[in-house]
């Protein structure tokens, strides 16, 4: 975004999008203009970020020129008109091609949007293309998408995390001002926490996922990227809420998440785990953690010792049922009725059978066939019950460690990601290794919570730290609002920090 | 603890994905790895908990859970079948299945 945009964004409160909603309204700016100065950041920082894989300018100009016609009509803008979105190249949008970072997907077309995607261009958002993420959303750095990684705009020789990298990176380097990504064990909040940006895990049911390219159906979220608690407000309004199209949807009321910010969080009771402050957890992070806690105990938040004695067992629960379900759902990618298909096979090796295995054997990266296999595995006649029915079992007991938390306190207090952003290339040798980087996310996801990661500062090497506050289904209202107060005092106070 | 070569091969049967020999090894000794760690659920003791299959919260209401099973046109056809590898409308066209023995 050029400077002038900057200008208006960055103003008060954290109200990003609705500032550049007025400065659109009054004319001060053209949504055009707006549009046009994303894609020229775009096109200067791409090439050494990596951070998008499409763009789509006919559909971002025709939409930003809708908003300003209506603007120089007069009319009254609706809430996120002329905001620039990038989207997860696992949601689906209708003429742009949407490949999830696959080798297996690299020529899909959808034929329509996701539901998130049509709400937010519903609602004036303008959609400047598809970023970056680990293959089929599998990974915690983007260094599995077939495409090349995404680097960490703070850090260029590090991570952005994942698997959404690519849009905490878009947002975090101001080529868009917020972005959609997809979350099943961290993919959103960790990526925020690495990039230094706002990043929410919305309740399981809360957002539609009508079009997300499925990973693992029983965990996988949508949420947005923002530069505020605010903006992420205001898209969570508009994204969230029944739809007929996605059976797991809930048709739970979506109050005005925005008008709660405003509430004090004198009193509100914040739960600690002692569980996710142990060793593993790096020095610089913890430290910037626990101060954060100090500073929403200042500002009036109650602080209540928790044990949530099942965590030592989530990523272990996690990598049985995420894999489960992922060697389900990407059955379905099997060279007939989209993407490429491999048939190279010798005299012998023509049949369908053959096909199956020479596509998916070829265009599946191996993280991909790692989880298809682990998870195959597990479901495989004779080790279900040992396997997945037993991660089913302990998903129990960790769902059961948030109930009972919740029954104590308004949320939970935790670091995101028990690291900062780590070097390229540093923890690809050992699957299991990257897996245990998880740790602190993978839980909230097993229990279907909401979080929210938001920075809390930097370590001592100048990487971004962030605070992962979790809140009980449904409770978005009561996590935004401690985190925007925390913001907001973080925003007068950056010298501490 | 690593995978046998011969349960490497059954598992990448069912999941229908040709492995090169060199993939086959690695997966062997990294799936080997991971369900070591794995094992650790084994400390829990679950012989009196039930297993949850989703976390749909029980305030959402379960009646508006389904809609009701009313055909509606999409009008997608028409856009699904240039997309496919090989498709004749209505058809998409696969590799033999049925081997006539010609």
């Amino acid at each position: 975004m050029s400077d002038a945009i900057h200008s208006i964004v960055d103003s008060a409160d954290g109200r990003n999008i609705t500032a550049l909603r007025q400065a659109i309204a009054r004319r001060q700016v053209s949504a055009r203009e707006v549009a046009e100065s994303c894609f020229r950041r775009i096109e200067q920082r791409n090439p050494s970020l990596n951070v998008f894989l499409a763009l789509c300018r006919e559909r971002a100009f025709a939409q930003a020129d809708k908003v300003d016609a209506m603007a120089a009509r007069g009319e009254a803008l609706p809430p996120l008109a002329g905001a620039p979105v990038a989207i997860k190249d696992v949601l689906s949008t209708a003429g742009t091609v949407t490949t999830c970072s696959s080798r297996i997907l690299e020529n899909y077309v959808p034929p329509y949007d996701a539901t998130a995607v049509a709400r937010l261009e519903a609602a004036g958002a303008v959609i400047l293309g598809k970023t970056n993420c680990d293959e089929f959303a599998m990974g915690s750095s983007n260094e599995n998408s077939a495409y090349g990684p995404v680097r960490n705009p703070v850090a260029p020789d590090r991570v952005p995390g994942g698997s959404s990298g690519g849009s905490a990176a878009a947002v975090a380097d101001g080529m868009a001002l917020l972005a959609l990504g997809s979350d099943s064990g961290g993919s959103i909040r960790q990526p925020g926490a690495l990039c230094g940006v706002p990043a929410l895990m919305p309740t399981y049911g809360r957002v539609s996922r009508y079009g997300l390219i499925a990973f693992a159906s029983s965990l996988d979220r949508i949420g947005p990227f923002t530069r505020s608690v605010a903006d992420a407000a205001a898209v969570l309004r508009v994204i969230a809420g029944r739809d007929p199209l996605d059976a797991t949807s809930a048709s739970v009321p979506v109050p005005d998440y925005a008008a709660d910010l405003a509430k004090p969080i004198e009193g509100m009771r914040i739960g600690i785990p002692k569980e996710y402050f142990g060793e593993g957890c790096q020095p610089g992070v913890r430290q910037r953690v626990e101060a954060a806690i100090a500073q929403l105990e200042s500002l009036g938040a109650r602080r209540v010792e928790l044990t949530m004695p099942h965590t030592e067992y989530a990523i272990a629960t996690y990598y049985i049922i995420a894999t489960a379900e992922a060697s389900s759902n990407l059955a379905r990618f099997d060279g007939i009725r989209y993407g490429p298909r491999e048939n190279g096979g010798g005299a012998g090796d023509r049949g369908l059978a053959a096909m199956y295995r020479q596509t998916r054997g070829r265009r599946f990266g191996p993280e991909v066939k790692r989880r298809i296999m682990l998870g195959t595995y597990a479901l495989s006649s004779g080790y279900y019950e040992a396997y997945y029915l037993k991660a089913q079992k302990a998903r129990t007991l960790i769902a059961g460690d948030f109930a009972s938390g919740f029954e104590q306190v308004d949320a939970i207090v935790t670091p995101t990601s028990p690291v900062t952003a780590f070097r390229l290339g540093e923890r690809t040798a050992d699957p299991l290794q990257m897996y245990l980087a998880d740790i602190f996310t993978v839980t909230g996801s097993l229990a279907g919570v909401t979080g929210i990661s938001i920075p809390c500062g930097k370590d001592g090497e100048g990487l971004p730290v962030g605070l992962q506050i979790f809140g009980p289904h449904f409770g978005e209202s009561n996590v935004l609002r401690l985190a925007h107060a925390f913001e907001r005092h973080l925003q007068g106070n950056h010298d501490q920090y | 603890m690593k995978l046998t070569r011969e349960q490497v091969a059954r598992i990448a049967e069912l999941a229908h994905l040709d492995l090169s020999a060199a993939e086959a090894d690695s997966l062997a000794r990294q799936l080997g790895d991971i369900l070591g760690y794995i094992e650790k659920l084994n400390q829990l003791d679950t012989s009196a908990t039930e297993p949850l299959a989703q976390v749909l919260a029980r305030n959402a209401d379960p009646a508006a859970s389904l809609r009701a099973d009313d055909p509606v046109p999409q009008g997608t056809a028409a856009k699904i079948f240039p997309i496919a590898p090989d498709a004749v409308q209505p058809y998409f066209r696969v590799p033999k299945v049925v081997d006539k023995g010609e």
